[in-house]
């Protein structure tokens, strides 16, 4: 059962062609990882599906509905969430704050209740404080909760981000590059959150450079080099593709390999 | 989140205390007058600030929406003998319903590009009330029948004092039940980053509209109330030099805090009358204030002055 499919999707910037005639499909539950030599159009891709930038050409579909060029915010309210390569923290929020705002889609947010804080208003406050708490304790920034998030050091605002991204509850979730910067013992810790995030039926789909956590996690692998697909397969079917292995390392260098 | 509620007593209870205690030490009538100016321009200040401080959207032309406040308060009862406090409302009601159809296509604007649309707005509703002079009385202004609510005639400095003083509570209060809400968290989260609220369910365009719609009541009603209180209503009300005050008083006071713009209002508003005595030199040394205040205390007075007092508190 597929719940996100992306068709021969495409976008140019001027004459270049930054992602062109890229497909792939993903299952709840699955963690599909997409990967590739820099500039190969990843994060392009993911602002595609995200609703950040409009496809000139493909489609995509969530849960069946076609929902190619909706804004950001709609796709969110049908279960898309996702991380940013380059942070997009709200640094004068605190930790907890930016949690909070993850939880905008289950908050109800009327104006005039907030204008004159009804009880109720109160009431839901305590409740996205408590929901985002655990989930600060879960990528275990609980401690920092309510220091302002600009404070933060790149390994915490990058967990941080995952927290504010599952808070939406997602059925689907983009992560780009969550392990970028982040030591050996943070990049297990974003390992195994990432698989209790699928675990629980979230569609995950990952652009990561440490190769030895997407070997580890992914279900699938889709390849880009130059915004075109390369190849795609389980972790063993990429690797050993003579193809990959010479976008990665060169010509001489997939020859080395191959006798090695 | 005790201690922000907390904070938010605190605050409404010393400004509460201040405005009851401040007539005890005023000598004269043109004390209250100049403190209820102050309240009136904190008024409008504060909801400014909930569209600049906030949502981070500038607005150079919000005097527009003073305007209209007050002329709603002139005209409604001259012209169509609606009685004063009805007027009142419909100004409240048509600043909201400007302040959403022109902010619907500007607010998609940035930066110096929503600025100068705003500008825009501000000078087109001065241009409207100088030569609309049937309406208006033009450049000259018109005169304000006073306000009367069940048969209790508003009049008076003194009165004024407490009124506005009221008016001004009930503005701070709301300001800040604000930000802690999905609302007010909706706010601070797009003026950060845009794109990361999106992609958590935040419709952008929808919130900035809330917030410049806030802000065109907040100004409407201070707009009403300067009205009443003068008994004279005149276009530099909603000229251009006035949206700059706001401005100056919100960026002085400190951007995103309510304490701020009281404290930038009172600055803004006591400071000429007490710079009087230095005659011609008053505008200068007004502008050097600003000038020196804004290089020391670059996130405004407020916030600045309590990361200084932290600092210390920690030390």
């Amino acid at each position: 059962m597929t719940i996100l499919k992306a068709t021969d999707v495409g976008i140019s910037f001027g004459g270049v062609k930054a992602v062109d005639g890229v497909s792939f499909s993903v299952s709840p539950g699955q963690i599909l990882s997409i990967i590739g030599p820099n500039g190969a159009g990843k994060t392009t891709l993911f602002n595609i599906v995200s609703g950040v930038y409009t496809a000139s050409r493909g489609t995509i579909h969530l849960s069946g509905e076609n929902v190619t060029g909706l804004a950001p915010h709609k796709l969110a309210e049908r279960g898309l969430s996702r991380t940013f390569q380059n942070l997009q923290i709200f640094q004068r929020m605190t930790a907890c704050e930016n949690v909070m705002v993850g939880r905008h889609l289950r908050e109800k947010c009327s104006l005039v209740p907030a204008l004159f804080r009804t009880p109720s208003v109160t009431r839901q406050n305590r409740e996205t404080r408590a929901a985002a708490l655990d989930l600060l304790a879960e990528v275990g920034l609980k401690n920092v909760a309510d220091l302002p998030a600009g404070s933060l050091p790149y390994g915490a605002c990058k967990r941080l981000e995952i927290a504010r991204a599952l808070a939406a509850e997602p059925r689907v979730l983009l992560l780009d590059e969550p392990a970028a910067g982040c030591n050996p013992v943070e990049t297990e810790e974003i390992d195994h959150l990432i698989r209790q995030v699928a675990d629980r039926g979230v569609a995950v789909v990952l652009v990561e450079h440490d190769m030895k956590l997407v070997m580890r996690i992914s279900d699938r692998i889709l390849v880009l080099e130059r915004g075109r697909p390369l190849s795609e397969g389980t972790p063993q079917e990429v690797r050993d593709d003579p193809k990959v292995l010479e976008a990665y390392l060169g010509q001489h260098g997939a020859r080395e390999a191959a006798r090695a | 989140m005790r201690a922000l509620i907390s904070q938010r007593l605190i605050i409404l209870a010393v400004l509460a205390l201040v405005i009851a205690v401040l007539p005890f030490v005023f000598p004269s009538s043109y004390y209250f007058r100049v403190a209820s100016l102050v309240w009136v321009s904190a008024l409008a200040a504060i909801g400014l600030n909930i569209l600049m401080g906030q949502a981070g959207q500038v607005s150079l032309g919000h005097a527009a929406f003073f305007g209209i406040g007050a002329y709603a308060v002139a005209i409604g009862p001259a012209h169509f003998g609606i009685p004063s406090w009805a007027a009142l409302l419909l100004g409240a009601v048509l600043s909201a319903v400007l302040a959403y159809l022109v902010g619907r296509p500007i607010l998609r604007l940035k930066g110096h590009y929503l600025a100068i649309a705003t500008l825009g707005l501000g000078v087109l509703m001065a241009l409207v009330i100088t030569t609309e002079s049937g309406w208006t009385g033009g450049p000259d202004g018109m005169p304000v029948e006073r306000l009367s609510l069940f048969g209790w005639r508003v009049s008076g400095s003194y009165t004024w004092y407490w009124v506005t003083g009221g008016l001004l509570l009930l503005g701070t209060w709301i300001a800040l039940n604000l930000d802690d809400t999905p609302t007010g968290r909706a706010f601070r989260a797009l003026h950060d980053s845009e794109v990361a609220a999106q992609v958590v369910g935040v419709d952008v365009a929808r919130f900035k509209l809330q917030a410049f719609v806030i802000a065109a009541v907040y100004a409407s009603f201070a707009g009403s109330a300067l009205a009443f209180m003068n008994g004279f209503i005149n276009p530099d009300q909603a000229g251009f030099i006035h949206s700059v005050e706001l401005v100056t008083i919100v960026v002085l006071g400190g951007l995103g805090s309510v304490v701020g713009s009281i404290v930038g209002a009172a600055v803004l508003v006591t400071l000429p009358q007490a710079l009087t005595v230095f005659h011609e030199y008053e505008h200068l040394l007004l502008g050097l204030i600003i000038i020196v205040s804004m290089i020391f205390m670059r996130n405004g007075i407020v916030p600045s002055l309590s990361a200084l007092l932290s600092q210390r508190g920690r030390s």
